[in-house]
């Protein structure tokens, strides 16, 4: 069963206190061998790699470029396609409003779909105030995009159309290359939100006519604080920058960059290409583990998202008649989210299963299980035994479980919503 | 091996240990500060004792404190985000704030300080539309602006007032209060914290900023993204200490000691080098040092030779040669403005470093035909 | 967020967990919330002859907020009269329980839980007066 052992992590190491790390989506620890990678660069290494006058900015810059690379090669491009940003939301941001305002006065029809992560979201939202069009598609009820509706909505105005691989709430995996097909056949640029994808399952910006892709680095096992956009250069995608002044990054992007944090996400990439393989298998046998255990023992939950078009990584659970937020508190042994880590500050259900067609009352049920690199089998063992114990104890406090005994159908009750 | 002399601290300075360490430390810590779990609740309390230590750093409010990816970010918010239509910057502002565009220009004097009675003039026609961003202290020069008197004149018309202390913050005592500006601009790199964070600080934390980056609701709503963990503690760190080297003044001093010793020597040795801007108020470790008639590249590359760094201009122009536009701003002669280099000290600068550096410029410009003073 | 001692010791330890029969006449039900907004309080006291609440029960669907002020309002109401229950506000059981402004919402439904009890229990036995 062991085959594959998780890597060590003392940052995950299981002490007394300490719960159990099951939010990979959220963000992932560093890997130590990327810690290694990036300690020298704030200690003995130093420098402004835009200072081409000594040889600590030349090193600098060669380690910069050397990362660049590494960001190319596990997406298929070429190291002058990619920038750096401080993030995936900077880079989700630059490619769309970047994009938009560069070809303004040709296009101005934008589509993306419902389920994309917020700060798509919010920037499409953004550029309709400025006027531009957007159409948000839905997506069925497994959570995937349909390509007939795709299709019918690029039209001549649309200048991009942004769908994300692989989604940070119920890790379902887009049709990433029939969309890319799709929009190199309409004339539309492609973008696709990456942070979740990259690392977990292949890609190949050329194969799949990719024009325009974000990457993050805290998604993948490096720093927080620096992501990548890949802008393709033939044919040539132009977009105006966000932030000016300096001219680094081919002037799309200025700002001094941080060695320290391009060397994280390069090194982060070089160990996710090279381990992609052997890991999804090995997640994907711990994520069948902890699924299998929770059925067996617990009944009425339901896993919200295909299961077979999803990174090996993601368990979005409704456990019906248990509120999420409180089978959180009631799992403190263990760290995972209810909806998403950027938005669960909110007492919204989240946006993501309500698009799937949830139910209020079954997306307030969800929980979030992040696998990843540190998990091991005895993490899973613990948290089924942990999660079966919570529910069982919440749905005996439960009214609405009661209703369910009973054989009431909470539906036909008249709620009085407050 | 012979100790490598590193003298442009206003390019980038070396990381201080502490902050290494706090970094490192970190580096190792999962969790998402938006996570609500303890990993999230452990970041979250790293993120926000950051925010507190930069706040202290320029006497401001923490929650007035908005991380950004560096001090170029957090100057293209502050323009973009302050929600005025009319930009009036001064003509010696770092290429972020010049190349955003659509702005007049604040012309400066001979030592490179503002023109208040322009700024008064300028902003008479458009009151209250107006941002003006001025900076408090220049990066190729060191001189300081009068920036409370700037302020002054942006109050009586209406105008906001963003100060990029990117260079300041750190090295003089900064108060966002006393300084009576709007928005502060930090850097965490230039004080010996990490490449890659800095912050735009408000003065009022309820102001109504609009966003550059849209996406989650991080940084009040004011920033998304998730936060720079690493770097945003690097920072804090170094804001704490930086801070505690402002208030000892053996320290300031002593790298004070240090500055005036070289442009005494440099001056002494070498009677027909020109110090620029030396009559204004500057930052303690700025030399503009020019050899009238040398190009600036070539001394650069004579003293990086001799295993001296130091800069010609500023170094954000991604490699690129060119003339400094702040030394043309101030009016300065073009043998004299090509000829200028930069040599900027920070924390870790030594006296030796002062004598390699004194010794490979002097000899560079006795190779150029400069006469040489051996006296004294 | 981090949750108030009290809060987390209502969750773990949860006082008068359960049910009491809801045709005995005795007995008032307050069913308050909805599944669609993540919670739903069921709060049931027992009311002696001399109208005074001698048990409480309750059961709730909801974040540790709500399961907290659903248990607390079952320690004070018992032993009160149905006025002084009544009289429970709401902003004394976030601040009992040191509610962040975001999870006050949780007290104010089981304040409304308490009056619901109190409502069914007046119409059963008769003592409703807007029944009158």
């Amino acid at each position: 069963m062991t085959a594959i052992g998780a890597k060590p992590c003392p940052t995950l190491a299981r002490r007394p206190g300490t719960p159990v790390y099951l939010d990979y989506q959220a963000t992932t620890p560093c890997d130590p061998r990327v810690v290694e990678a990036m300690l020298p660069w704030f200690t003995e290494k130093f420098g402004n790699p835009h200072s081409r006058n000594h040889a600590y900015g030349w090193e600098a810059e060669e380690a910069v470029e050397k990362a660049r690379e590494q960001v190319a090669a596990i997406i298929g491009a070429d190291a002058k396609e990619v920038i750096f940003t401080s993030g995936a939301t900077e880079s989700n941001n630059l490619a769309l409003k970047g994009v938009a305002h560069f070809y303004k006065d040709k296009r101005n029809h934008i589509v993306t779909v419902v389920t994309e992560h917020k700060c798509v979201l919010d920037t499409c939202r953004h550029l309709e105030q400025e006027g531009f069009t957007v159409t948000y598609l839905p997506v069925k009820s497994d959570g995937l995009v349909d390509l007939a509706e795709l299709e019918a909505a690029i039209t001549d105005q649309t200048v991009i159309v942004s769908v994300m691989a692989v989604n940070n709430e119920i890790g379902v995996i887009q049709p990433i290359a029939e969309i890319g097909a799709l929009c190199r056949k309409k004339g539309a640029f492609f973008h696709t939100d990456c942070a979740q994808a990259v690392g977990k399952i292949p890609l190949d910006v050329n194969a799949m006519n990719i024009d325009l892709m974000s990457i993050s680095g805290h998604k993948i096992y490096g720093p927080k604080g620096v992501g990548a956009l890949y802008v393709r250069r033939r044919p040539r995608v132009r977009l105006v920058p966000l932030i000016t002044g300096g001219g680094q990054e081919r002037g799309m992007r200025s700002g001094t960059l941080s060695t320290p944090l391009c060397v994280g996400i390069g090194e982060a990439c070089a160990l996710a290409q090279a381990e992609m393989a052997s890991e999804a298998e090995r997640l994907k046998s711990l994520r069948d583990r902890l699924l299998g255990g929770l059925k067996q023992r617990l009944p009425e939950i339901y896993v919200n998202g295909d299961l077979d078009h999803r990174v090996p990584g993601n368990l979005n659970i409704s456990f019906a008649f248990v509120e999420g937020e409180g089978l959180m508190m009631g799992v403190k042994e263990l760290a995972v989210s209810s909806g998403s880590a950027c938005t669960s500050a909110s007492l919204e259900p989240s946006y993501v299963l309500r698009a799937l067609g949830l139910d209020a009352e079954m997306a307030h049920t969800s929980l979030r299980f992040g696998l990843g690199r540190f998990t091991t089998e005895e993490d899973i063992t613990f948290a089924i035994d942990h999660i079966v114990e919570a529910v069982e104890h919440l749905r005996s406090m439960s009214p609405l479980w009661d209703m369910h005994l009973e054989g009431v159908d909470i539906k036909s009750i008249q709620w009085a919503e407050h | 091996m012979s100790r490598a002399v590193y003298l442009d601290y206003n390019a980038g300075a070396p990381v201080r240990p502490e902050v290494a360490a706090a970094m490192a430390e970190v580096l190792r810590m999962a969790g998402n500060p938006s996570s609500v779990h303890a990993w999230g609740r452990a970041a979250r309390q790293k993120l926000e004792q950051a925010r507190a230590q930069v706040a202290a750093l320029v006497d401001a409010d923490p929650a007035g404190v908005v991380f950004t990816s560096g001090g170029t970010e957090a100057n293209a918010l502050a323009l973009a985000g302050c929600g005025r239509v009319h930009r009036l910057v001064s003509a010696v502002e770092h290429p972020s704030i010049l190349d955003a565009g659509a702005a007049a220009t604040l012309p400066v004097d001979r030592l490179g300080r503002v023109d208040l009675v322009a700024l008064d003039t300028m902003l008479a026609g458009q009151a209250g539309a107006t941002l003006v961003s001025v900076m408090l202290a220049n990066n190729e020069t060191g001189v300081i602006q009068p920036i409370s008197e700037v302020s002054r004149v942006c109050r009586a018309h209406g105008a906001l007032l963003h100060c990029d202390a990117a260079q300041a913050g750190g090295r003089i005592p900064v108060s966002i209060r006393h300084l009576n500006a709007d928005f502060l601009t930090l850097s965490a790199h230039k004080l010996g914290g990490p490449a890659g964070v800095g912050a735009l600080v408000l003065a009022d934390a309820d102001f109504v900023l609009a966003p550059i980056l849209l996406g989650g609701g991080q940084e009040r709503r004011r920033r998304a993204g998730t936060e720079n963990l690493i770097g945003i503690v690097g920072f804090g760190t170094v804001a704490q200490s930086a801070g505690g080297d402002l208030s000892d003044t053996n320290t300031i001093s002593a790298l004070r000691g240090l500055r005036d010793r070289l442009e005494g020597r440099a001056l002494a040795r070498v009677p027909r080098a020109v110090l620029i801007a030396a009559e204004a108020e500057r930052l303690p470790n700025t030399v503009c040092l020019a050899l009238p008639g040398v190009a600036a590249q070539t001394q650069v590359m004579a003293l990086d030779l001799a295993g001296v760094m130091v800069s010609a201009g500023a170094a954000c122009s991604s490699g690129k040669v060119a003339e400094s536009r702040v030394l043309a701003a101030m009016g300065l002669e073009p043998d004299l403005r090509g000829s200028a280099i930069r040599v900027s000290l920070g924390w870790d600068t030594r006296p030796e470093d002062i004598e390699s550096f004194l010794d490979a410029w002097v000899d560079l410009a006795r190779r150029k035909g400069f006469g040489i003073s051996e006296a004294a | 967020m981090a949750y108030s001692d009290k809060v987390i010791d209502h969750y773990e330890h949860p006082r008068n967990v359960g049910a009491l029969d809801k045709d005995d006449g005795a007995v008032g039900t307050g069913l308050v919330g909805a599944p669609a907004c993540g919670d739903v309080m069921k709060l049931q006291i027992k009311v002696s002859a001399e109208g005074i609440i001698e048990d409480a029960k309750f059961k709730t669907f909801g974040c540790g907020s709500a399961i907290a002020s659903s248990s607390l309002v079952t320690e004070w109401v018992k032993g009160k009269t149905l006025d002084e229950a009544a009289a429970i506000k709401n902003t004394d059981i976030a601040q009992e329980l040191a509610l962040p402004p975001v999870k006050i919402h949780c007290s104010v439904l089981a304040e409304d839980a308490i009056k619901a009890a109190i409502a069914d229990y007046k119409k059963k036995s008769g003592k409703d007066e807007a029944a009158e």
